[in-house]
């Protein structure tokens, strides 16, 4: 049985096991979804948003699709992949189960929890009805398949005028307990009018066997709302993650979502802005940094409905060793949307000689009294820089990476969660492969 | 200190230095002037190790050893530098944390600790000082939005910081008004010692009128044509290279 017929028909199954109410939305909302997913299959290079990237080498695996939960974590064993200097929020799940061991909630002045609580209890009923599954694309099949498996992850329910007192860090860890695990977390997240949340998330395998994880995470920001989003991918060879994140953003917003994609083994980004209203603000920055025979991909879209809308878009990449990197940026601004200021910029550096990347910006404007820049390069080290920095005692090695850290600095300094930078810095020095001896 | 023996180098087919021999003694200041062309910027960067550059013939020794074998960054710790005519912009470093990083690659070099922060504020408030710095320049990131004058500055900052046994200005006088010329100038002669050595190479002689030569070479064609005291510099500014090709 190859991984979709097992999905199709593990579905029923999982249904039951849920104790599903057969008259709610949620159900109808799965079985539309499956019902899709079905139809649709896993997505392959014929289809133009995938020709760079290939799935065969993970649909091909017989992966354990429903979490068993009996395997524990140590905090210390894992303490390093938390932010764990600061005060913070904390979900974390284990081959994705919820672990309140871990995890450090709240339901005060605003809802920070877990999503299969939230799908069971009366009092979120609204609005889960009100949200879930309205901006994830239901032509997306990955995400359909997400939405048909969606039962747990994280559920983030800011009301009016709250600024949240410290981050929210969302962990997902897997164990290993399975020899090949597929994992499917689901995210909603609200963010009322006035209010301001930043969220750090990570997925992290502690073993060597296969993960395959398919992430959706829908963001909903109200009327001058700021929400903060880092991820940082940085797994094992052995793990592989499509991470889907669709944002609809309202009057006079302010939403950020920077990934920081070490890699892992395949990496997949889909990251979709929708604008619904006037002077909103969208950021979308990014760095890779892999090597090997690494591969991440990132497709982006701004979607850009009415006037007076701003989008900044900063893209870097460095490619090693064979490594494969693929850049989609797309932005659409509609006949009603005047005076939009759009930019977009994907910088890349290879330095292994069989490294490649498949960068391809895509504006389709149809306005006429827009903003729009965009500017895509791929390149080398300079040389010349180089040889400044040789010429002034630093050796090669370092030099170059030096070069690096300034060629990721300007994404590296967006970045507002204290404790975060130095974190990112390290995680730069260890993949250049070099002791700087400097706090940047 | 420096002997340069019969120095062919060019890059790929194209031979850009046809000869050169040259000795620098410890103490001494030499200038090395000529027009655009005439190989000045291309002997700098051979001594300090370019590799785009192909050496095909002849020596470099610094300290009785050759050093044509050596990387950049290893001339660099026996006690060579070199002021760029153009220096590269670092976003994201600090002035401060990069010569941090070289002053304590050299050390580490050298079989030594790193210089304690203690010292290594000490040593920064010193020098900059010495050049008449504004600190606030030095937490800046490098050169990033610098005008011409402030990079040269730093260039020679790096150098009071460095401490180098040889220092070669390659074109430091260009993009400087005559305040900063001065301020850099001085900065040059109060390191100056009669245990170290600098090449100035320059266009004009405008710059010599501050860092006093005590020999004056003229380089033509990839080959110095001729060498004399300070008085040559002026012969040059009046009657211009015509005269000697």
């Amino acid at each position: 049985m190859d991984l979709k017929e097992k999905l199709v028909t593990s579905f029923m199954a999982f249904e039951n096991k849920g104790n599903i109410d057969l008259d709610s939305k949620i159900h109808e909302i799965r079985t539309e979804a499956i019902e899709q997913f079905e139809k649709a299959g896993f997505p392959n290079r014929k289809n133009e948003e995938w020709k760079y990237t290939s799935l065969n080498s993970l649909v091909k695996n017989d992966y354990s699709v429903f979490p068993k939960g009996d395997a524990t974590v140590e905090f210390k064993e894992v303490k390093h992949y938390f932010l764990h200097e600061i005060e913070s929020y904390k979900i974390v799940f284990i081959d994705g189960v919820y672990s309140s061991f871990l995890s450090d909630t709240t339901h005060e002045g605003a809802d920070i929890c877990i999503l299969s609580s939230a799908l069971k209890q009366p009092k979120y009923k609204m609005i889960v009805d009100h949200y879930f599954g309205k901006i994830s694309s239901k032509n997306d099949s990955l995400t359909s398949l997400n939405t048909a498996f969606s039962k747990e992850g994280v559920f983030v329910n800011i009301p009016k005028n709250v600024v949240l007192p410290k981050p929210i860090q969302i962990l997902h860890f897997s164990t290993g307990n399975e020899k090949e695990i597929m994992l499917q977390p689901r995210n909603l997240i609200v963010v009322g009018e006035n209010s301001h949340v930043q969220i750090y998330e990570r997925h992290q395998s502690l073993s060597d066997n296969t993960v395959l994880t398919n992430a959706v995470t829908e963001v909903f920001a109200h009327k001058r709302a700021i929400a903060d989003i880092y991820k940082i991918q940085n797994d094992r060879k052995t793990s592989s993650i499509i991470d889907n994140v669709y944002v609809q953003q309202k009057d006079s917003s302010i939403v950020s979502v920077n990934t920081f994609s070490f890699g892992g083994n395949i990496t997949r980004n889909n990251l979709e802005f929708h604008q619904e209203g006037e002077h909103i603000t969208s950021n979308l920055n990014g760095i890779t940094v892999i090597g090997a025979k690494q591969h991440v991909d990132n497709h982006t879209l701004v979607h850009h409905k009415q006037e007076n809308c701003e989008s900044h878009e900063m893209y870097k990449g460095i490619y090693d060793d064979s490594a494969t990197g693929v850049f989609n940026g797309k932005v659409i601004v509609d006949k009603l949307a005047q005076k939009t200021n759009a930019y977009q910029q994907n910088d890349n550096i290879l330095i292994g000689d069989k490294a490649s990347i498949n960068a391809k910006p895509q504006l389709e404007i149809f306005a006429d009294d827009v903003k729009c820049s965009h500017g895509c390069t791929i390149g080398q080290l300079d040389n010349s820089a180089l040889f400044y920095l040789q010429s002034r005692g630093i050796p090669q090695k370092e030099a170059k990476a030096l070069m690096l850290f300034a060629f990721c600095n300007d994404v590296v300094e967006k970045i507002k969660i204290p404790g975060l930078k130095p974190r990112i810095n390290k995680i730069l020095a260890e993949k250049l492969d070099v002791e700087l001896g400097m706090d940047l | 200190m420096l002997k340069i023996n019969n120095l062919h180098a060019g890059i790929e087919d194209k031979e850009i230095l046809r000869g050169i021999n040259l000795e620098v003694k410890p103490g001494e200041v030499h200038a090395i002037m000529g027009p655009n062309g005439s190989g000045k910027s291309t002997l700098s960067s051979v001594i300090a190790g370019n590799e785009t550059y192909e050496v095909n013939d002849g020596d470099i020794d610094f300290q009785n050893e050759s050093i044509l074998e050596l990387a950049p960054d290893e001339r660099a710790h026996k006690g060579i530098f070199m002021s760029f005519q153009y220096p590269v912009e670092i976003p994201g470093v600090s002035t401060t944390n990069f010569i941090k990083t070289a002053i304590n690659a050299k050390r580490k070099a050298q079989g030594l600790d790193d210089l304690p922060a203690k010292d290594m504020l000490k040593m920064i408030r010193e020098k900059s000082e010495l050049l008449e710095m504004d600190r606030k320049f030095l937490s800046r990131s490098l050169n990033e939005g610098f005008s011409g004058g402030e990079k040269k500055r730093n260039e020679i900052f790096q150098m009071a910081m460095l401490e180098p046994k040889l220092a070669i200005l390659d074109e430091t006088d260009s993009g400087l008004d005559i305040d900063a010329l001065k301020i850099v100038a001085n900065g040059v002669n109060k390191l100056k010692s009669q245990d170290n050595a600098v090449i100035v190479i320059t266009h004009y002689q405008r710059l010599l009128d501050y860092i006093v030569p005590d020999f004056v070479h003229v380089l033509h064609n990839g080959k110095i044509v001729k060498s004399g005291g300070k008085e040559l510099a002026h012969e040059l500014e009046d009657k211009g290279y015509d005269w000697l090709k």
